[in-house]
């Protein structure tokens, strides 16, 4: 008795001394991952000139200035560019999402033999990082002759992707009630039916998180667009500013500034927009019964 | 016409583990059959082989004399309904209930009169743009039997479609449930681990257990003339007492009790009982048949001394719990009855309604 009341309150501070953790973690965090955007940001305003010149506060431009931004928008190379990441990645989010809401609804309720395996084997090709397959695959891809063509990335892509989108999409499918589906199968609907007026309705925040995952894999890959494309109408953005903003040891900071910008704007947009389908998605199934 | 047979069905899963056992069943045209047991008896199982959600490892089913066993389920003309309500999260009241019209091609004014007749049916007129997620349980089980109402399909199946609601609901819901079949005579299976729903829904009763059908009759022959000690326990509520016995042939037929305590069978049935004299046995004796005593007990009724170990005061009557050596006892009493803890209550057991088991078989004889 005197014990409890000895220490009132104590959980009410071991809950504020946690608050603070977590927020001193959060805030290191969110002050590491920030700042490199912030001053690409400030960068990209500045004039060359001020860039060189090394004086002053580099956190923020003296004379603010979008001639980056116009000279780059006015670049038929930097648009070829941007528009080839478009639609490679526009093409590889469809690709890579019918193949991965097909197969998770086969594996998760079609019910066939060895369908455990083989949703364990999609998700281990996940586990195999894309940097030691590029060697191996550019036998393949030369053997099939695309070589410099932005079909390769159409190819290559929703191998990556389609693996982790399968695993979101099982995981969110088997959150949906049994009875749902068999409620549909006794009024009436084929599979096909169930998938398309009932699965994919209820699990449109687990699409939305693999559709972002697919779009995030495509639109930011450096590695694989380096490796198979090198003509100036095939390149994809990431690798177009690498091939035309830097000549030799000259760095041309504003506009490749400007440029990631201009990149990274498509996914902060999305982002923004579908967060929260997208954590609902991704923890779908360790809350819903 | 939809008479549904089960005809020596058998559902083994892997490992050879036998769910039903080779049933035989034979359900009428418009007739409310329920299926009830323990978890595990093999009821729900059936069930869902006749709506074709489970295959069946042999024998056959027909519904309206046609053999369904490899017909898929949106051939059958069936309609279902889950425990869980199984309703289209992102679909309103309507659209549920409109679905399997909708997927079968009929012309939107039929479908909008079918759902409007069912809906006034069932009280949830106003409710037909509501998605399910703002309904309460009651409300999400009338749509649920809505949707298979408006399909006006051979059979309903309904799979324990009350257990997830609270036990004042439930009781409404089973009327509605009741009425709705008098409104719309379609021959149902219902299936139910609660013996109460059994009785109170049924036109016949089957009783399973360990994927056999144990019995299967009319509620009030179940409960007044049970075939099995599984039966005879399984239905009523307080269950049926159980004591250890013997019968003996002493000038006249008695049941000995475990304390020396000898009741006299009632004389209708010493020809039924006399083969057995002399073996242990099971007396299996309901609460409402052990009682306070009265000043002119009917013929048939025997005495016996009960040390009070436990009431229950329900209000309008009064359980008396006690042992019989080691043997719990219930007895259901007036509750004016004086019964006190530890003192001695004298109780009238009326022999006439009395069941022996057979502890060899199990079966009543």
């Amino acid at each position: 008795m005197s014990a409890t009341i000895a220490r009132p309150g104590s959980l009410h501070r071991q809950r504020q001394w946690t608050l603070w953790g977590s927020y001193t973690a959060l805030s290191f965090f969110v002050v590491v991952f920030l700042v490199p955007p912030f001053y690409m940001l400030m960068t990209s305003l500045k004039s060359s000139a001020e860039i060189s010149a090394e004086a002053g506060n580099p956190w923020y431009p003296h004379s603010p200035t979008l001639a980056n931004y116009m000279t780059l928008l006015g670049s038929d190379s930097f648009m070829r560019y941007f528009f080839n990441s478009v639609w490679v990645t526009a093409v590889v989010v469809v690709v890579s999402m019918v193949i991965s809401i097909l197969s998770a609804f086969a594996l998760s309720r079609m019910g066939f033999k060895g369908a455990q395996v083989l949703s364990t084997g999609v998700f281990l090709t996940y586990l195999i990082p894309p940097s030691l397959l590029f060697i191996p695959l550019f036998q393949i891809v030369g053997w099939l002759g695309l070589i410099n063509s932005t079909w390769v990335l159409v190819l290559l892509f929703p191998t990556l992707a389609v693996p982790f989108a399968t695993w979101i999409m099982i995981g969110y499918f088997s959150s949906i009630p049994k009875e749902l589906d068999e409620a549909a199968l006794i009024d009436g609907a084929s599979y096909m039916q169930i998938l398309v007026q009932i699965f994919i309705p209820v699990a449109l925040p687990g699409i939305i998180a693999a559709t972002i995952f697919a779009f995030t894999i495509s639109w930011g890959a450096f590695l694989y667009p380096l490796a198979y494309l090198y003509s100036a109408d095939q390149v994809t953005l990431t690798v177009g500013i690498v091939r035309d903003l830097i000549r030799g040891d000259v760095f041309a900071w504003g506009m490749i500034m400007a440029a990631c910008v201009i990149g990274a704007a498509p996914p902060i947009i999305i982002y923004t927009f579908l967060m929260d389908y997208y954590v609902a998605g991704l923890t779908a199934g360790s809350t819903k019964g | 016409m939809a008479q549904v047979s089960i005809r020596k069905v058998v559902k083994a899963y892997e490992g050879n583990v036998q769910a039903v056992k080779g049933i035989d069943l034979e359900i009428a045209d418009e007739e409310f059959v329920v299926l009830v047991g323990p978890s595990g008896c093999g009821k729900s199982t059936t069930l869902r082989m006749i709506a074709g959600l489970e295959e069946i490892t042999s024998g056959d089913i027909a519904i309206g004399g046609e053999v369904v066993n490899d017909v898929p389920p949106r051939d059958r003309d069936i309609a279902m309904v889950f425990q869980n309500y199984a309703l289209y999260p992102h679909m309103s009241v309507f659209d549920n209930m409109a679905f399997g019209l909708k997927l079968r091609k009929f012309p939107k004014e039929e479908i909008k009169k079918r759902v409007d007749d069912a809906a006034k049916m069932l009280d949830i007129a106003m409710l037909l743009d509501r998605k399910p997620k703002a309904l309460s349980g009651g409300q999400r089980q009338r749509v649920a039997m809505g949707r298979a109402i408006v399909r006006n399909p051979k059979v309903f199946l309904f799979d324990e479609p009350l257990s997830n609601l609270d036990a004042k609901l439930r009781v409404q819901m089973r009327t509605e449930i009741k009425k709705v079949h008098q409104l719309v005579p379609t021959t149902t299976v219902y299936v139910t681990h609660d013996q109460i729903e059994a009785m109170t829904l049924a036109d016949r009763v089957v009783v399973m257990n360990h994927g056999i059908i144990e019995q299967v009759g009319a509620p009030q022959e179940l409960y007044h003339n049970p075939a099995t000690r599984f039966v005879a326990g399984f239905i009523g509520s307080p269950a049926m007492n159980f004591l250890t016995v013997k019968l003996v042939s002493d000038n006249g037929l008695y049941v000995e009790l475990a304390d020396g305590t000898r009741l006299a069978v009632n004389p209708a049935r010493i020809d039924r009982y006399k083969p057995h004299a002399g073996k242990t046995m099971t007396l299996g004796l309901r609460p409402e048949h052990l009682t306070e005593t009265h000043t002119n007990e009917k013929p048939g009724t025997a005495y016996l001394d009960a040390t009070v170990d436990v009431t229950e005061p329900m209000g309008m009557e009064t359980m008396v719990h006690f042992f019989i050596k080691g043997e719990p006892v219930c007895a259901r009493v007036d509750p004016l009855t004086v019964a006190i803890p530890g003192q001695i209550l004298r109780l009238a057991a009326d022999m006439s309604n009395m069941h022996l088991i057979d502890n060899d078989t199990n079966k009543v004889v």
